[in-house]
């Protein structure tokens, strides 16, 4: 445990002063008070609190920015250790691999925590700041951030597989880009089309609730949307929310990170310095 | 005396070429060994073989008693890699603190492991803005953490001015004396040949030689040689008297001779009286016993 702190120090001080924290925390507070100043105008009879209405419009920041903040905090994590030749001391000491990849989780996830509480929490303030009656969301704006953070180490697991996998940086970001890319904008345009197509058919009734639960992204959308009573004032794909029982989403949001720093720890234990 | 460091008929192979053929050597507590080789030998290869960050095809490792790498085994082996390299962006004492809580011991020692290596003004600035022989020190301070049994450098006075690598053998001999094993490499032939208990030679993956320095120095039988110098006026006798010799320049004879014939041409040269001006006798160095046992496999 003490290693896996150590580690996570070292590690947390490096991403302050290479300026991660500031970063993450900046672009999570500027997009959570742009969305919470533009939610502003459609607010009047839909019948929830203002910060509801915030929280749901920054669950589709979130399922955007938080696995990009992720990726690019932890595709260097193993290729750049590797690049500065840092890797083979480190791997002789009597410290584990497993122990290595989770004290950097460790800081990325305390940074990542920080940057999403902080952002929400400015949105969250504007709400309140406007309409006292927002505080009967902050339930909603506290599962937001746990959640946030669950998806976050999903793909903070991803960064540091890919990260071992390419074992140079620039291959790790190119990866992590594809994933991103794949992962929280394809995957959801694929099952679009396939709505579409299907035109309320099998599809959509037998498929579409698994592969929204198989992917981390829509798993922690579909989450947040059918927990908070602001469902109305999601649109899209959000409405498929109230096929999926609440456990199963949450299941997912909490299997993801546990099989992603799995592999992630299989993928480290193959690099050979 | 149990053996800190045991290995037996090592062979490792890249792809198709052979890194290492049947290496077998064995390291005896307080002990210090070098490891000479060419870039390529396998120096470097074998080192990470100890460490257990390289495995190999087959053969017998045994360190301290355990299997490379295992976690009983990596508790007692300090590394110091050729260039070693830090995060730039931690200071000398944050990166210091960091490894000693690694190897489970008080962080609050990094300051007197700093100044022991003559680090302590720059404890507090970044490594980004170490010199190479700094980082170096680090690298070495980093070795010294608890009580290695082995210790595993891999070049480990490059980059070290002259004072600098007399402290670092210094700390070296503090440290066999408390019976610590040590295998080192290096391209420094001179350090090593006063510093170091034992020399083994590698060339394309084999140990071609093992022992003190005047083992292979008999073993290598290689030629002594005496540089005469004639008084003036006498060139020409002296040159007739020894034919073997080769004139060089300020009326230097040159003459090539094996140990056994040594002394009977020393008398010779003595029986000559006034006209010899000057006599030097020069043995084999360490570079010529390397470059003839690193040469004997056709490389």
């Amino acid at each position: 445990m003490n290693r896996i702190l150590a580690t996570a120090i070292s590690e947390f001080r490096i991403a302050f002063r290479n300026r991660w924290v500031s970063i993450a925390t900046g672009m999570m507070v500027l997009f959570a008070l742009v969305l919470a100043a533009a939610g502003s105008a459609p607010t009047g009879d839909v019948g929830v609190d203002r910060l509801s209405v915030t929280v749901a419009s920054l669950t589709s920041l979130a399922v955007y920015l938080v696995p990009l903040l992720a990726l690019l905090m932890s595709f260097d994590a193993v290729a750049g250790e590797v690049e500065r030749g840092t890797l083979p001391l480190l791997l002789t000491y009597p410290v584990s691999r497993l122990q290595i990849l989770l004290g950097k989780l460790l800081a990325h996830l305390a940074i990542l925590a920080l940057a999403v509480a902080l952002g929400y929490g400015a949105a969250a303030l504007v709400a309140v700041w406007s309409d006292p009656g927002a505080v009967a969301g902050l339930a909603s704006l506290w599962r937001l951030i746990w959640s946030s953070v669950l998806l976050g180490a999903t793909f903070l697991g991803a960064g540091y597989t890919l990260s071992s996998l390419a074992r140079r940086p620039s291959g790790a970001a190119g990866l992590a880009v594809a994933v991103w890319l794949v992962a929280v904008v394809l995957y959801d345009l694929a099952l679009l089309a396939l709505i579409v197509s299907d035109g309320g058919g099998a599809f959509t009734t037998q498929a579409l609730p698994i592969a929204l639960l198989a992917n981390p992204a829509d798993a922690f959308r579909v989450f947040n949307l059918s927990a908070a009573a602001a469902v109305a004032a999601a649109g899209g794909i959000g409405g498929a929310a109230y096929s999926i029982p609440i456990w199963q989403s949450a299941a997912s949001l909490l299997l993801w990170p546990l099989a992603s720093v799995a592999v992630a720890t299989a993928a480290f234990r193959k690099v050979t310095p | 005396m149990t053996p800190t460091l045991t290995i037996s008929r090592l062979t490792k192979r890249f792809q198709s070429v052979e890194a290492l053929q049947d290496v077998s050597l064995c390291l005896e507590p307080g002990k210090r060994a070098a490891l000479l080789g060419h870039n390529g030998a396998g120096k470097s290869t074998i080192m990470k073989i100890v460490l257990g960050l390289v495995p190999f095809e087959s053969g017998d490792v045994s360190v301290c008693g355990a299997r490379p790498g295992s976690s009983e085994a990596r508790a007692k082996v300090a590394y110091l890699p050729e260039n070693v390299a830090f995060h730039p962006a931690l200071t000398g004492e944050e990166q210091l603190r960091h490894y000693l809580s690694l190897r489970g011991e008080r962080p609050s020692q990094a300051m007197e492991l700093l100044a022991r290596v003559g680090l302590s003004h720059a404890a507090q600035r970044r490594i980004g803005t170490y010199s190479k022989g700094m980082r170096q020190r680090v690298g070495l301070a980093q070795t010294l953490i608890g009580h290695p049994r082995l210790l595993v450098l891999d070049e480990p006075t490059s980059g070290l001015d002259p004072v600098s690598r007399r402290d670092f053998y210094e700390l070296l001999d503090g440290l066999a004396a408390d019976g610590t094993a040590i295998l080192l490499s290096s391209h420094v032939l001179t350090e090593v040949e006063a510093r170091t208990d034992r020399i083994l030679i590698l060339s394309g993956g084999k140990l071609v030689a093992e022992g003190t320095l005047a083992d292979l120095r008999t073993r290598a039988a290689l030629p002594t040689v005496l540089l005469v110098r004639s008084a003036v006026g006498h060139e020409a006798a002296l040159a007739a008297a020894f034919p073997q010799g080769i004139p060089g320049k300020d009326d230097v004879l040159r003459i090539a001779c094996v140990q056994s014939e040594k002394l009977a041409l020393l008398a010779g040269i003595a029986a000559l009286g006034q006209q010899v001006a000057d006599l030097d006798v020069i043995p084999p160095s360490l570079e010529d016993i390397y470059s003839h046992f690193s040469r004997r496999d056709g490389q």
